[in-house]
């Protein structure tokens, strides 16, 4: 088979050290008890935290690491003994069961002993109820508080009473905030993180959008690893002076014609969780089908276009209750639609992962109403973003290369 | 005389098909494709070229051992090399099923034998020739007596699970029942077409390819039944994969 060459991101590497930092500051205040952590949900009430000073861990992030390093099948059986079944997120199978075990990627990675012990517990379930599930389980561990926004999902509308109820819920959870702080809460604070992480999102989007050229400079699979400064640091200065870097990059590879995808003859979208153990195995399947899979829902969830540091709890409100992955099909439908056309994309593969019906889209017919609106064919991949028991790489391998020839035979 | 092939390295069994320029089989060959394909693969062309010696022919190769061989001209699906051989024997618009050892595949085709849609079956071996053989193990019976036992059967039974060890569970549920054997052969094939009418809607010209229907003619007989357009059997269902890859070997020559 072909080997392609790909010209490798070069900031890569400062996204690595970036990480570390990251990881290396929370270890260091944990052992100096410099800063309380507050562990919380990817899509949870960051920017409020981060306001207190606490430092944030995700355990979404650790179980996505477990994921990419092909531990978590090892992690999942054992949260399965405890009662968790192997039927829900995996990312709560493989994080409890690590937990359980006593073990964390963060020590290869960077010789840190001991995931941090949380001070709080946050989480918001505009994206499933599995974080609850999963902060409860924390809580009980480690008795700690834990503080949450419950927000409606399959919304056909973001209606401002939701809204409002959320704000709601984010205010009430300030003075509890405030207790485990143990420092008052600071308006001004908060605005300054939101107004940060505001930026951080737009600089995010930015680094996303430069996918509208063609050739197309970074893959789904690329953004994939160098979301997770926005994910676990917005709110901080840190993620937006790299993506500053990134997207110069990006710009610097547009204007020269480098091609995430050498050769690129096809557009795809990603619909879906990534397979984290598997990012590289199709990326190098696609990059050698000529084929660059450039746009997901999954990186764009990290864009907050809401965020308005003038009023902060209403607009952080709108912003986390208007994420892709708690509304209904008919809002869902229209945005890849809209963005199939805006990035000019031929086709549409759909990640149904098995324990994730949250973030999986083709079960209701979408994927055929799609085809018929758009014109355009699609592709269903079976498998789960931790457990890669539920994945087949043959099947994979002679599906993705079906779906090009087909695509080629049509052109 | 110029001569193309194709091989179709599959799970259980490798096929090769010998053509000449007018796409006519001169030659072909099935065998278990074992645990060594480049040695099944020789073989299975060896003796499709009856001793003639193949170097330098075009060929074409297909299945899940496609990337495994060295010796070939290009690798291609098992999608495209049924939809090729399939559409080469009957050039209409159609639905062809292929129903293979460890995967079963729909495929929808325009009236050009393009390929407008594909489905393979999921992960689980329900619906495939591992299937049949997997239940006729537990039923200790021969492979070849299945298709005579089914078409004894007097009433149908119904084996509703999408797992393979559910149906296997399933089936001494209903031994336990006093369900005869040619019944519970009868249901095996009734769930085998089952599975594939799940895939996708199925209801016009349907081309049905691979071993299964090749060793149990049953299957045709029982798709009939279910769909309201016409079931066609080409001569030589198993080989259509490498039919195909042939036809595909004498494009590449060109």
């Amino acid at each position: 088979m072909e080997e392609i060459k790909r010209v490798e991101i070069k900031a890569a590497k400062q996204l690595r050290a970036l990480m570390a930092q990251y990881f290396l500051e929370m270890d260091e205040a944990v052992k100096t008890k410099s800063k309380k952590i507050a562990w919380c949900s990817s899509v949870g009430p960051a920017e409020l935290a981060q306001s207190f000073g606490f430092l944030l861990y995700y355990p979404e992030n650790h179980a996505a690491m477990l994921g990419a390093n092909r531990t978590a099948s090892d992690y999942i059986p054992i949260a399965n003994a405890h009662g968790y079944s192997p039927e829900i997120c995996s990312y709560l199978t493989s994080d409890i069961g690590a937990y359980l075990k006593g073990e964390t990627p963060l020590t290869k990675a960077y010789g840190i002993q001991k995931i941090p012990k949380p001070d709080v517990l946050l989480y918001n379930t505009n994206q499933c109820r599995e974080v609850y599930d999963w902060m409860s389980y924390y809580a009980r561990e480690f008795k700690v508080p834990i503080l949450g926004v419950n927000t409606p999902r399959t919304q056909r509308e973001v209606r401002e009473d939701v809204v409002k109820a959320a704000a709601a819920q984010l205010e009430e959870m300030v003075p509890a905030l405030e207790e485990v702080a143990g420092r008052p809460f600071d308006i001004d604070e908060f605005r300054q993180s939101l107004a940060i992480s505001l930026e951080c999102s737009q600089l995010w989007e930015a680094v996303l959008d430069t996918a509208l050229a063609r050739p197309c400079p970074i893959t789904f699979f690329d953004a994939c690893v160098h979301m997770g400064p926005a994910v676990v640091m917005r709110g901080r200065k840190e993620p937006n002076d790299y993506y500053r870097i990134l997207l110069a990059e990006l710009k610097e590879r547009v204007d020269q014609g480098i091609a995430a995808v050498p050769g690129e003859r096809h557009r795809f979208y990603w619909e879906g969780m990534p397979i984290w153990g598997k990012l590289r195995s199709l990326s190098e399947l696609f990059s050698r089908l000529k084929s660059c899979v450039m746009v997901s829902t999954y990186c764009n969830s990290w864009v907050f276009s809401d965020f308005d540091p003038k009023d902060p709890f209403q607009s952080m409100a709108r912003a986390y209750c208007s994420i892709f992955i708690g509304q209904d099909d008919t809002f869902k439908e229209n945005y890849i639609a809209d963005t199939v056309e805006r990035f000019g994309l031929d086709g549409i593969l759909y990640h149904d992962a098995k324990c994730c019906p949250n973030n999986t889209n083709n079960r209701y017919g979408m994927a055929n109403r799609l085809r018929e609106r758009l014109g355009i064919p699609y592709l269903v991949i079976n498998g789960d973003l931790n457990d890669l028991r539920c994945f087949s790489e043959e099947q994979t391998v002679t599906n993705g290369e079906a779906f090009v020839e087909q695509i080629e035979e049509l052109q | 005389m110029r001569l193309y092939a194709g091989i179709d390295i599959g799970s259980c069994t490798t096929k090769a098909v010998v053509i000449d320029q007018e796409g006519n089989m001169v030659g072909s060959h099935v065998r278990r494709s074992g645990i060594n394909y480049q040695e099944a693969a020789r073989e299975a062309l060896d003796i499709a070229f009856g001793g003639r010696g193949w170097d330098g022919i075009a060929i074409i190769s297909t299945g899940y051992g496609r990337h495994s061989i060295d010796f070939v001209s290009e690798a291609k699906t098992e999608i495209a090399c049924h939809a090729r051989g399939g559409f080469a024997h009957v050039p209409q618009a159609m639905t062809l099923v292929d129903i293979g050892g460890q995967d079963s595949k729909v495929i929808k085709l325009d009236d050009q034998g393009h390929r407008i849609d594909f489905k393979m079956n999921r992960k689980c071996a329900a619906g495939t020739g591992t299937f049949i053989e997997e239940i006729a193990a537990k039923l200790d019976l021969p492979l070849d007596l299945l298709d005579g036992m089914a078409r004894k059967a007097q009433k149908r039974v119904k084996i509703g699970s999408y797992c393979t060890v559910f149906a296997s569970t399933e089936i001494l549920a209903l031994i336990r029942a006093g369900v005869s054997p040619e019944e519970l052969v009868r249901g095996m094939f009734e769930s085998v077409v089952d599975r594939v009418m799940e895939m996708v809607p199925i209801a016009d010209l349907v081309l049905l390819c691979g071993g299964v229907v090749q060793y149990n003619p049953i299957v045709a007989d029982i798709f009939k039944a279910r769909i309201s357009g016409e079931v066609i059997v080409p001569p030589h269902p198993q080989l259509t994969g490498a039919y195909g890859a042939a036809l595909f070997a004498r494009e590449l020559v060109g």
